[in-house]
């Protein structure tokens, strides 16, 4: 149960990182950065407008940034060698954190769970804070509501369609492009999310974005490339491990999620339930 | 396909792009004079210790205008160079260069106790002047003690001992259950030691301790730890980012175990916020010491930089000061003059109550520091002051050495 809790830390900015790699191609090194600009949105929009508000609201203004970088930068690499979109979002990374640095500065910037949202639960020898369960509760109805827009949809067969065989779709007459974009928005809105949601818990500083990144690309490793589920399960799975290395050998709670990877790359090399997606073999 | 060609338009938009990034992301850091007098500031500005060294950084900064506003040293202008230490291995790269390349007459800084170690061997070799400003561990003044290195930040043990008296008094220690967390490197596992040998002095029993890893964001599983475990108190012996992060879940999980701590910085605090901030704990100096210095300090760093100062300003802005004042004393930059300049014992105003001296024997800074208690949320007025301040210790009438590591507890043998 507190490992749920863990992953659901990481879930919501690596669902967004499977997604923008398996349909654009790009590993989006800036996708942490998202993360960090969705809680510093939360910190400078609550005392106008409230935590509810700040929380429907930053990861609007963030997927619309989103929408700009997807429209100007982004889109120019998606058939380009990778590694020109690696050191794009590289650059735009570091160009990110460097602003909040200057903005907001180094030291972290105090905020803290409202009012309304504290406490705590109590399950024998277990404790759960309220804010954490609805924490939980919240990434549970992203997932859903994204695997339904996935399947269920219109949208999300194209999507599908498009991870597969991007020149299929294209011979159907449909233009990846906008698809493109609207799936980069709901990316960086979900990792904007999950900053707001965990700036009262953990701290608010311009690297809080690179930090988060390294979780979410091994829990991408372990699941696997393209797999919804995939994800979920290796989210669950890292979060399960780092508390229970956390609990018994904390010196170890970094290296234990490291070599779970290894250990899935050496049985799995293509991660838990990765697919087999042609243009990336 | 499509295929996407690089044409003039796209280039020069990139060129405007790039040139727009480099000016934003690289601000001007060095005042280039040729005649000028150069110290070399070499602190972490970025990761989990990156918050302090930004205000050491603004730190060093004022007090370099204020030395040139009032004439500079020997009647020419003192210039900083400044770097980002980032880790032991890039520090020592680049004290190296600093001193080789930059002819820096000092190098300034360091916040980390493990790269202080790697610029502390780097100076020696090159009998450069290393002040050490932040890195607290004790054997960098015992075992890893070097002649051209010098602590004005006060040691695990000088830490320990200040907010141990507070500790004392409010009947935490004696037959009393500890639950420790530790920061996982070489400054925790020195406090650690340090703290361990407080706990048997006085009877108390360290009933559980962990190691944590520099980067650990979520302390969930640990918390549930501590409250399975039932300390008297909790013992927080963090750094850095871990710091804040603790409070605040901390605070939200609702332990009640009374928390205080080894070592401290007010910034991390004030990350924290009101509310998240609670226990006890030593700072080498704080924004509220009630000295004339330390207040025009505290007014002048306000104006320049829109914020109080922490500890860590503190540290980097006496430094500076120091050295300024002591190469118009002895009028020489040269690196052995200035160390046999402190080790006579020259006295300083370091904005405390009591002028403070570098001892002889280990190069510690001797000095009064401070305990503070957070306050209830209730009683706190803004988002600086949110502590109550122990007076100084030691007490007016005891020596400055009450405090500091014996040679029983510490020994330094300078190599030559």
């Amino acid at each position: 149960m507190n490992g749920l809790l863990i992953g659901a830390y990481y879930l919501l900015v690596a669902l967004g990182l499977s997604l923008i790699f398996s349909l654009g191609g790009i590993v989006n090194l800036a996708h942490g950065a998202f993360y960090a600009i969705g809680a510093y949105l939360a910190v400078v929009l609550t005392p106008q407008i409230g935590f509810g508000g700040a929380f429907v609201a930053s990861p609007i203004l963030v997927g619309l940034l989103g929408l700009i970088i997807e429209r100007f930068l982004l889109r120019r690499f998606y058939r380009g060698d990778p590694i020109y979109g690696l050191l794009l979002t590289f650059g735009l990374a570091m160009v990110a954190e460097q602003t909040l640095r200057m903005i907001f500065g180094a030291a972290p910037v105090p905020f803290s769970i409202p009012q309304e949202l504290r406490g705590q639960v109590f399950l024998g020898d277990f404790i759960y804070p309220r804010y954490r369960l609805m924490i939980l509760g919240v990434a549970a109805a992203c997932v859903l509501g994204l695997w339904l827009l996935l399947q269920r949809t219109y949208f999300g067969r194209v999507v599908r369609a498009g991870v597969q065989s991007p020149d299929m779709v294209a011979a159907l007459g449909i233009s990846l492009k906008p698809y493109m974009t609207a799936v980069v928005v709901i990316a960086v809105g979900l990792a904007a999310l999950a900053g707001v949601m965990l700036a009262p818990i953990t701290g608010v500083h311009p690297a809080m974005g690179a930090e988060i990144l390294t979780f979410a690309f091994v829990v991408v490793v372990i699941g696997g490339l393209g797999s919804f589920w995939g994800v979920v399960t290796a989210a669950v799975i890292v979060g399960v491990v780092r508390g229970l290395a956390a609990y018994y050998v904390p010196a170890a709670t970094e290296a234990s999620i490291y070599m779970l990877m290894v250990l899935v790359l050496l049985l799995r090399p293509r991660g838990l339930f990765g697919e087999r997606i042609a243009r990336f073999e | 396909m499509s295929e996407t060609s690089l044409s003039r338009r796209t280039l020069l938009q990139g060129t405007a792009a790039g040139a727009a990034a480099a000016v934003l992301g690289m601000p001007a850091i060095s005042y280039g004079q040729t005649d000028a007098i150069r110290i070399g500031h070499l602190t972490p500005r970025t990761g989990f210790l990156g918050p302090l060294g930004e205000f050491a950084v603004q730190a060093a900064q004022l007090a370099a205008e204020q030395v040139n506003a009032a004439g500079g040293i020997m009647g020419r202008p003192l210039e900083l160079i400044i770097e980002d230490s980032v880790n032991p291995q890039t520090g020592s790269a680049k004290a190296e260069r600093l001193v080789q390349r930059e002819r820096v007459t000092c190098i300034v800084g360091e916040i980390s106790s493990a790269t202080a170690l790697a610029i502390a061997q780097v100076v020696q070799r090159e009998k450069a002047l290393f002040v050490n400003t932040g890195a607290n561990s004790d054997a960098l003044r015992g075992s890893d003690c070097q002649r051209f290195m010098f602590h004005i930040e006060g040691q695990n043990s000088m830490y320990v001992k200040t907010v141990g008296r507070s500790l004392l008094r409010d009947g935490m220690v004696r037959g009393k259950k500890w639950h420790a967390l530790t920061a996982d490197y070489a400054f925790g596992h020195d406090l650690l030691r340090v703290a361990t040998r407080f706990a048997q002095e006085n009877g108390t029993q360290i009933a559980a301790s962990d190691l944590v890893p520099t980067d650990l964001t979520d302390f969930s599983p640990l918390l549930l730890k501590i409250r399975q475990s039932r300390p008297d108190v909790v013992i927080c012996n963090l750094a850095g980012n871990q710091i804040t992060n603790f409070l605040k879940q901390y605070a939200e999980y609702g332990l009640r175990f009374p928390v205080a701590g080894f070592g401290f910085d007010t910034a991390l605090a004030w990350g924290a916020g009101k509310g998240n901030f609670g226990g006890i704990w030593p700072v080498v100096w704080h924004h509220l010491v009630d000295t004339p210095a330390s207040k025009k300090f505290v007014a002048d760093f306000s104006k320049r930089w829109n914020r109080p100062p922490e500890n860590q300003a503190w540290g980097d802005y006496c430094a500076i000061k120091i050295i300024a004042q002591s190469m118009n004393e002895i009028r020489s930059t040269e690196g052995i003059k200035l160390v046999e300049h402190f080790e006579k014992g020259a006295k300083f105003d370091i904005l405390k109550p009591r002028q403070g001296y570098f001892r002889q024997r280990d190069h510690q800074m001797m000095m009064e520091m401070y305990a503070i208690t957070a306050l209830p949320a209730d009683k706190v007025r803004n988002q600086w002051d949110l502590f109550t301040s122990s007076p100084p210790v030691p007490g007016p009438d005891e020596s400055l050495e009450a405090i500091a590591a014996t040679p029983e507890e510490n020994t330094c043998t300078f190599r030559t």
